[in-house]
């Protein structure tokens, strides 16, 4: 019953898309004007209806109703209920079901509240973004329903694959999600700019929240998706150049270099085609990542998890939503004027150089992750992994740190190296100094070096804007991007110290025995079975110690047996110091009554993350920023709207 | 496209025009590229180093009371066999089983090996549909499926009659591969 009460919803809401596309491109015409006004009511409608859909769907999850067939396959009545519910979005179907309703919440809320730009833009974009999202609840419907029924009902489910059976896990895909809807606003946004040829500020101003809404989402996703990789598959790693992992970073490029060509449209009014066409790019690459993810056409372990029917649909439909808006803006772009002209060296310049570079690392990743594609299509089976990706786009990535080094501190349209060369001193003489301490005492090769040079300069640069000015009144959105380019300087050093100066160890040990890793000492003092409620373990208890007279530390890493459905995982055990962490895992059992340990000491390894934090909260600050400043801006201009109507209601009377 | 926008062009304000259909191109490249990768036949044979070499050595216990095991040694009786390792709780079994019947209706012998299950699942999967083998062996910690190169269910091997394993295939057998089975088997037979 609510499993039907879900699709009738979902039926529903695809026919409002429906008529949402219909009178927001009626509306563009003079005959049709009429009709504009059931466009937002439906547009809220249909989010609404969308998010009705989608609590169906984790109600069936949460009672295990076998009888839906996406509970059997990928339920189990034994199941923690956290995992239930987030098993409802844990698979194809249920995914896409969340993705619509985040994009038909998304539309509502523009519909709602978005009042600054001209009806007739609204009206387009809201027009395309039923257009996207029509798409999409085609392909639920035709071909992914996931309130299917399954007769005979199955006695138990299948089970829920237990590496994703992890609370980070669970609120990764939505936090993921969020960021890619999130840029089908800015999308839509760009869309509607096109057809009504409105490109400027406002249209800017209209688009910039999301897109710092949907760039901290992504944000946040990439960095708990690394550190899930990096603490649950147990391989050390943190970033696998998976096309899974490049999927979310694609879109996370476009949405950077969005983020900041779309400050310049909205404070310089330059840079206006550009801005526009990564509109259009940014959302085309969360499309095109979800399709290369989903598609399974990358990645076919199994044949038969490959549909291609499936793939087909979404195929089409990205030829359809990204073609189309590609070819709507090479027809249009040519009409929107080019905006204000800006010197080379300026805070604009500095910002199109970072546009670029992006774009190009952007385009490196895209490309290797196709590769194997490519190679497969003239007949040969390649895989493409970090000896490529990594000195491609570290190629790229260097002198884009330079010019964020540089670029903060320049003035608006005009302006000279001298004027700021003076401030960048210190970080330069940062920069020589680790440089020579690291060919001194250590040696790193090259890539982990130019990161950790890099890295500390940067860290001391990027505080420079707030030199020499107010603090108690800077605006919020100088702390964000101060705050996110310290965060990228903090990052960059977590991912050089650990590629530069880990230690691994493999070892097989008896119960007893004392093995050395980095500067700890590991014991592993038994061996002793776990039961967990859907799982049994065998867990390794080890005592460390850092150095020769540090506190001893018990670590617990296991190695678990799920039964629904079959699997061994293993859990990693950490342990974080202020200056690093030590990870170990439990291997199997080897001869002799020996047991097989992977060890690994990884300096300042956490600085990834938070640095990855430190970017999002930036992002964050900015975000509220914004959104104050635009919200006293409307209360200003309804004041004097409102002032207006009484001067003209006194000289009426008056007259 | 309006008038205006040809006036522009054509007065040269933007003489690099082209750059803007460039994305467009890129797009329709990647379309292209994909396009080619889902319409080809889905390859389903997998490199799988196994195929020329023995199948590895095993002893399985019979998984259901009163049938015979599976062990290894059976398949060198200088006939080709079908090994078709399954479970009661996959679902593209299920869809597998028409097929499994008729090859089994037109003479095949199949060996099953069912991977983690209960004997009462077992019987209820065999009973609802239907039965083709003629021996399954119980692989209950998967070892078997492990020493196979197999990384999931349904997967089957054509063995030729010395016991080497001559063809691998993964996932279900399709009611359109059945040609294609039938044939592999008379290559390995021969």
């Amino acid at each position: 019953m609510i499993a039907e009460l879900g699709l009738a919803a979902l039926w529903l809401a695809a026919a409002l898309a429906g008529l949402q596309l219909l009178g927001g491109a009626l509306a563009q015409t003079e005959r049709g004007a009429a009709l504009g006004g059931v466009v937002r009511p439906v547009a809220v409608v249909q989010g609404l209806l969308a998010l009705f859909a989608f609590f169906c769907l984790i109600y069936v999850f949460a009672v295990t109703d076998l009888s839906v067939k996406l509970v059997a396959l990928n339920s189990h009545a034994m199941k923690p209920l956290v995992f239930k519910i987030a098993g409802a979005w844990g698979n194809h179907e249920g995914s896409m079901l969340l993705w619509v309703t985040v994009m038909g919440l998304g539309g509502a809320f523009v519909a709602l509240i978005e009042r600054r730009l001209p009806e007739r833009t609204m009206l387009a974009t809201l027009a395309g973004q039923a257009f996207v999202s029509l798409g999409f609840y085609a392909f639920l419907l035709l071909s992914s329903n996931p309130f299917e029924r399954l007769s005979p009902v199955p006695a138990e489910g299948q089970g829920l694959n237990p590496l994703l059976q992890d609370l980070g896990l669970a609120f990764h895909p939505p936090t993921l999600y969020l960021g890619y809807v999130g840029l089908s606003i800015a999308f839509s946004f760009a869309i509607g700019a096109l057809v009504t040829r409105e490109v400027g500020p406002a249209f800017a101003r209209a688009m910039r929240p999301w897109v710092l809404g949907a760039w901290i989402f992504l944000t946040v996703g990439i960095t708990a998706g690394s550190y899930w990789a990096y603490y649950e598959l147990g391989w050390g790693g943190w970033w696998f150049w998976d096309p899974v992992e490049n999927a979310s970073l694609m879109p996370w490029l476009a949405a950077t270099a969005l983020l900041h060509s779309v400050g310049v449209l909205a404070s310089r009014d330059a840079l206006r085609t550009w801005t526009v066409m990564l509109g259009v790019v940014a959302f085309s690459m969360s499309m095109v990542g979800t399709f290369l993810v989903r598609s399974g056409i990358l990645t076919s372990v199994h044949a038969f998890a490959v549909d291609p029917e499936r793939g087909s649909f979404i195929l089409a439909l990205l030829a359809i939503n990204i073609g189309g808006a590609l070819t709507l803006f090479a027809l249009r772009a040519g009409t929107v004027s080019e905006g204000t002209r800006f010197a080379p060296v300026s805070r604009e310049g500095a910002l199109v150089i970072n546009n670029v570079l992006l774009c190009a690392i952007l385009g490196i990743v895209l490309f290797g992750t196709l590769y194997p594609l490519l190679a497969e299509a003239l007949g040969a089976q390649v895989s493409v992994g970090p000896p490529y990706f990594n000195p491609m786009s570290a190629l790229f990535a260097v002198p884009m740190l330079l010019v964020l080094a540089v670029g903060p501190l320049l003035r608006w349209r005009r302006d000279t190296f001298a004027r700021v060369g003076k401030g960048l001193v210190i970080p330069a003489m940062l920069v020589v100094a680790m440089g020579i301490a690291l060919v001194a005492f250590a040696k790193v090769p090259l890539l982990p070096f130019l990161g950790l040079v890099l890295g500390v300069g940067l860290a001391w640069a990027s505080v420079l804007p707030l030199r020499g000015r107010n603090l108690r009144r800077l605006p919020l959105a100088v702390w964000g991007m101060v705050l996110a380019h310290f965060g990228i300087a903090v990052a960059l050093i977590g991912m050089s110290s650990e590629s530069a100066f880990s230690s691994e160890k493999l070892v097989a040990v008896h119960v007893g025995e004392i093995t050395q890793v980095g500067p700890w000492g590991v014991k592993l003092d038994r061996i002793e079975p776990i039961a967990g409620p859907n799982w049994t373990a065998l867990q390794a208890r080890l005592l460390v110690r850092y150095g020769g007279d540090g506190k001893v530390v018990r670590l617990a890493p296991q190695s678990r047996t799920f039964w629904a459905p079959p699997q061994n995982t293993a859990e990693s055990a950490l342990l974080t110091r202020w200056n690093g962490q030590l990870y170990a895992v439990l291997g199997g059992e080897a001869e002799g009554g020996r047991w097989q340990l992977r060890l690994w000491w990884k300096p300042f390894v956490p600085l990834i993350w938070i640095g990855g934090l430190l970017i999002a909260l930036g992002g964050l600050l900015a975000l509220m920023g914004r959104v104050t400043t635009d919200l006293r801006r409307s209360v200003i201009s309804d004041r004097i709207a409102d002032r207006r109507d009484d001067e003209q209601r006194l000289r009426e009377e008056r007259a | 496209m309006s008038d205006k926008a040809m006036s522009e062009t054509s007065a040269g304000v933007r003489p690099r025009r082209w750059t803007i259909w460039l994305p467009l191109g890129v797009f329709a490249a990647f379309v292209a590229l994909v396009l080619i990768g889902l319409l080809r036949p889905a390859d389903h044979t997998v490199r799988s180093a196994l195929v020329g070499k023995p199948m590895p050595t095993f002893d399985l216990p019979p998984a259901l009371p009163g049938r015979d095991g599976l062990a290894s040694a059976v398949l060198t009786n200088g006939k080709p066999h079908l090994v078709n390792i399954f479970a009661s709780w996959c679902i593209p079994c299920r869809v597998e089983a028409p097929q499994l019947a008729e090859l089994a209706k037109a003479g095949v012998p199949i060996e099953g090996i069912s991977v983690r299950d209960s004997k009462d699942n077992l019987l209820a999967f065999l009973q609802e549909n239907g039965d083709p083998y003629q021996r399954i062996g119980a692989d209950d910690d998967g070892q078997v499926q492990l020493a196979l190169g197999s990384s999931g269910v349904p997967e089957t091997y054509i063995v030729d009659g010395k016991g080497v394993i001559r063809y691998q295939h993964v996932g279900e057998i399709r009611a359109d591969q059945l040609a294609m089975i039938l044939q592999k088997l008379d290559e390995a037979g021969r």
